[in-house]
C-alpha cells in the first residue's frame, strides 16, 4: 500500500480495487451493534484541518475510532497556536514529537499534505488542498457508483460546475479515468480549464447537450465568492444554464443517478426536489464515506514500515 | 488458518497424513460429537473461520442436517480485524463475515482447519463477543498440531497431529484447493 495519500494520481486501478472491496467488507462491521474494531489499537490520528470542514472531518474521526485509534483534532483557529504564528512546519514537528502516526490534513494551500510528507514520518492523508485534490471524496464517489453499476467502465459521468477551482473535480476525474469511465466535464466556459483536456475528460458547455446519454450527473458546489470575480453573470443564470432541476433531471436515463459532495446550495445547483428524489444518492455518499476512510487507515496503519512480510 | 499455511510455493512435502476418505470420516465423527456433546441440535450455531474453517463448518452443518433431520444455522468469521500481529504483519484482505444475526443465548461452535498457536482462536473469541453474547463457545478443528502460546483447546478433534514447531501443516479442503488433503512438510 502508498505511504502517503496525496494525489488519485499515486493509486492504480488495482489499488482503488483494493480500497474499495477492503471499504466493503468493512461496512459489513459497522452494521453491527457493536460497532467498534480492535485492528488498529495504539495508533494515534491527527486531524490536522486548516479550513472548515463538516463532514470530512467527523467521518475521518469516526472511521479512526472505529478502529480504535486515538484522535486528536486539531483546527487551525483561534484556540490554537497558529493565531500566535505558528508554521505549518512548526505544528508538524510537534506532531511528530508527540508520535502521532497518521496526519490527516485539510488546507487552503494547494500541495501543502505533500510538503507536510517530507518532513514528518507520520503516514500523510490529504483530505483537500486547494483546488489541488481531493482523494478520499473521489474514493468514496467511485464506492458509491460502483455500488449501483457494478462496474465502472464504460460509464458516462458527468461533473458539472465549477471545474476550475474544484478540487473534488480534480480527484474525481483522475479516479473515474483510472477505472476505466468516460468522463464529461460540464459548465461555463470561464469555468473549466484549458488544460483539463489533457485530463482524459471531454468538455462540453451545454448541460442539455448531455444529461440524456449519461449514467451520472455529478453536481459541483458553486462557490459564491466566485460572484464577485464575475465568472458567471448571475446565480439565477448559472442555476438556468448548468442547475439540475427536476425537469431536466426527467430526462436522464432511467437507472441515471444524481451526486453532489455536499454542502449543497439547494435552488442553485440542484433543486431541493432533486437532492431528495431516488435518483440522488447524496446520502449514500456521506455514509460510505466512513467505510472508505476506515479501510484507507486499516490498509496504511496497519503494519509496520519495516516489515514488508507476505501473510 | 493458524498460522499454518504459508504460500504454497515454499511448501516441501514429507508426508500425506489424511486422505479424502479420512477427511470425511473425521469430519462426520466430529458432527456427532457436536450433536452428542451438546444433547441434541437445540441453540446450536456452526461457524467456520476463514479461509479453510468456512468449508469445514458448512460440511459439518450438512452432515448435522443428514442425520438429525434440522438445518442448523451456520456461517463464516473473518478474524483479520481481530488479530494480535496485524502491527506486525501488515494488513491482510478481508473477507465477508457471514454470521447469522443473533448469537445471544446460543451455543457457537467454531470450526477451524488447523490448532496451532490459538491465536487465531483468540482473535475469534472476541469476534463473537462483538457480535452478541452466546451461552457457550466450543471449539472443533479438524487437526490440532500442538504447540499453543494461549491456554486454548479444542472440545472436538479430527485428528491429533503430534509436530515439531518447524513442520508446516496444510490442509487442502476441495472447496478451495480442489481436493481434500492434510500435508505435513517443511519450509523450502
Amino acid at each position: 500500500m502508498i505511504e502517503h495519500l496525496l494525489s488519485m494520481d499515486q493509486l492504480s486501478r488495482e489499488d482503488i480495487t483494493e480500497i474499495l472491496d477492503t471499504a466493503e467488507s468493512l461496512r459489513q462491521m459497522t452494521d453491527r451493534p457493536i460497532k467498534k474494531l480492535p485492528t488498529l489499537r495504539g495508533r494515534t490520528v491527527c486531524n490536522l484541518f486548516y479550513e472548515a470542514s463538516t463532514r470530512t472531518r467527523i467521518s475521518f474521526e469516526l472511521a479512526a475510532k472505529r478502529l480504535s485509534a486515538d484522535v486528536i483534532n486539531f483546527s487551525a483557529d483561534s484556540k490554537s497556536s497558529v493565531s500566535k504564528g505558528e508554521s505549518l512546519k512548526d505544528t508538524a514537528w510537534t506532531l511528530e514529537a508527540m508520535g502521532v502516526d497518521a496526519i490527516v490534513v485539510r488546507h487552503g494551500s494547494s500541495g501543502a499534505p505533500h510538503q507536510l510528507a517530507g518532513w514528518v514520518k507520520a503516514k500523510v492523508i490529504n483530505a483537500g488542498d486547494g483546488a489541488h485534490e481531493h482523494p478520499t471524496q473521489a474514493l468514496l464517489d467511485l464506492f458509491s457508483i460502483r455500488e449501483h453499476f457494478k462496474d465502472l467502465s464504460g460509464l458516462k459521468v458527468a461533473i458539472v460546475g465549477d471545474i476550475l477551482h474544484s478540487r473534488v473535480a480534480r480527484s474525481n476525474v483522475k479516479g473515474l479515468v483510472t477505472m476505466g469511465a468516460d468522463v464529461i466535464l460540464v459548465g461555463p466556459p470561464t469555468l473549466i480549464p484549458k488544460q483539463a483536456e489533457g485530463w482524459g475528460a471531454k468538455l462540453v458547455y451545454d448541460l442539455d447537450s448531455v444529461i440524456e446519454d449519461v449514467d451520472v450527473c455529478y453536481l459541483l458546489r458553486v462557490q459564491r465568492e466566485r460572484l464577485s470575480e464575475q465568472l458567471f453573470p448571475s446565480l439565477r443564470e448559472y442555476s438556468a444554464m448548468w442547475g439540475l432541476d427536476k425537469r431536466r433531471m426527467d430526462r436522464m436515463k432511467d437507472d441515471a443517478l444524481v451526486m453532489h459532495p455536499g454542502p449543497m446550495n439547494r435552488g442553485v445547483e440542484i433543486a431541493a426536489d432533486v437532492s431528495e428524489s431516488s435518483r440522488s444518492i447524496i446520502l449514500d455518499q456521506v455514509s460510505n464515506g466512513l467505510a472508505v476512510r476506515m479501510s484507507l487507515l486499516y490498509l496504511m496503519l496497519g503494519g509496520r514500515d519495516e516489515i514488508e512480510e507476505a501473510s | 488458518m493458524a498460522g499454518s499455511a504459508p504460500a504454497r510455493s515454499d511448501f516441501v512435502l514429507k508426508a500425506r497424513v489424511m486422505e479424502p476418505d479420512d477427511v470425511k470420516r473425521a469430519l462426520t465423527r466430529v458432527a456427532h460429537e457436536i450433536v452428542e456433546r451438546n444433547k441434541g441440535t437445540d441453540d446450536l450455531v456452526i461457524v467456520g473461520i476463514r479461509t479453510r474453517g468456512a468449508p469445514l463448518a458448512d460440511r459439518i452443518a450438512a452432515e448435522i442436517a443428514s442425520f438429525e433431520g434440522v438445518d442448523l444455522p451456520s456461517g463464516a468469521l473473518d478474524v483479520t480485524l481481530y488479530r494480535d500481529d496485524v502491527a506486525l504483519k501488515g494488513p491482510r484482505s478481508l473477507e465477508a463475515t457471514t454470521v447469522p444475526a443473533d448469537l445471544d443465548g446460543r451455543v457457537v461452535v467454531l470450526v477451524d482447519d488447523v490448532l496451532f498457536t490459538g491465536r487465531t482462536i483468540r482473535a475469534a473469541f472476541d469476534a463473537v463477543l462483538d457480535m452478541g453474547r452466546p451461552r457457550a463457545i466450543r471449539l472443533a478443528v479438524l487437526v490440532d498440531r500442538g504447540h499453543r502460546e494461549l491456554p486454548i483447546r479444542a472440545d472436538h478433534v479430527g485428528k491429533n497431529l503430534p509436530t515439531s514447531a518447524e513442520e508446516i501443516v496444510q490442509v487442502l479442503v476441495a472447496e478451495i484447493d480442489g481436493e481434500d488433503a492434510v500435508l505435513i512438510g517443511k519450509k523450502r
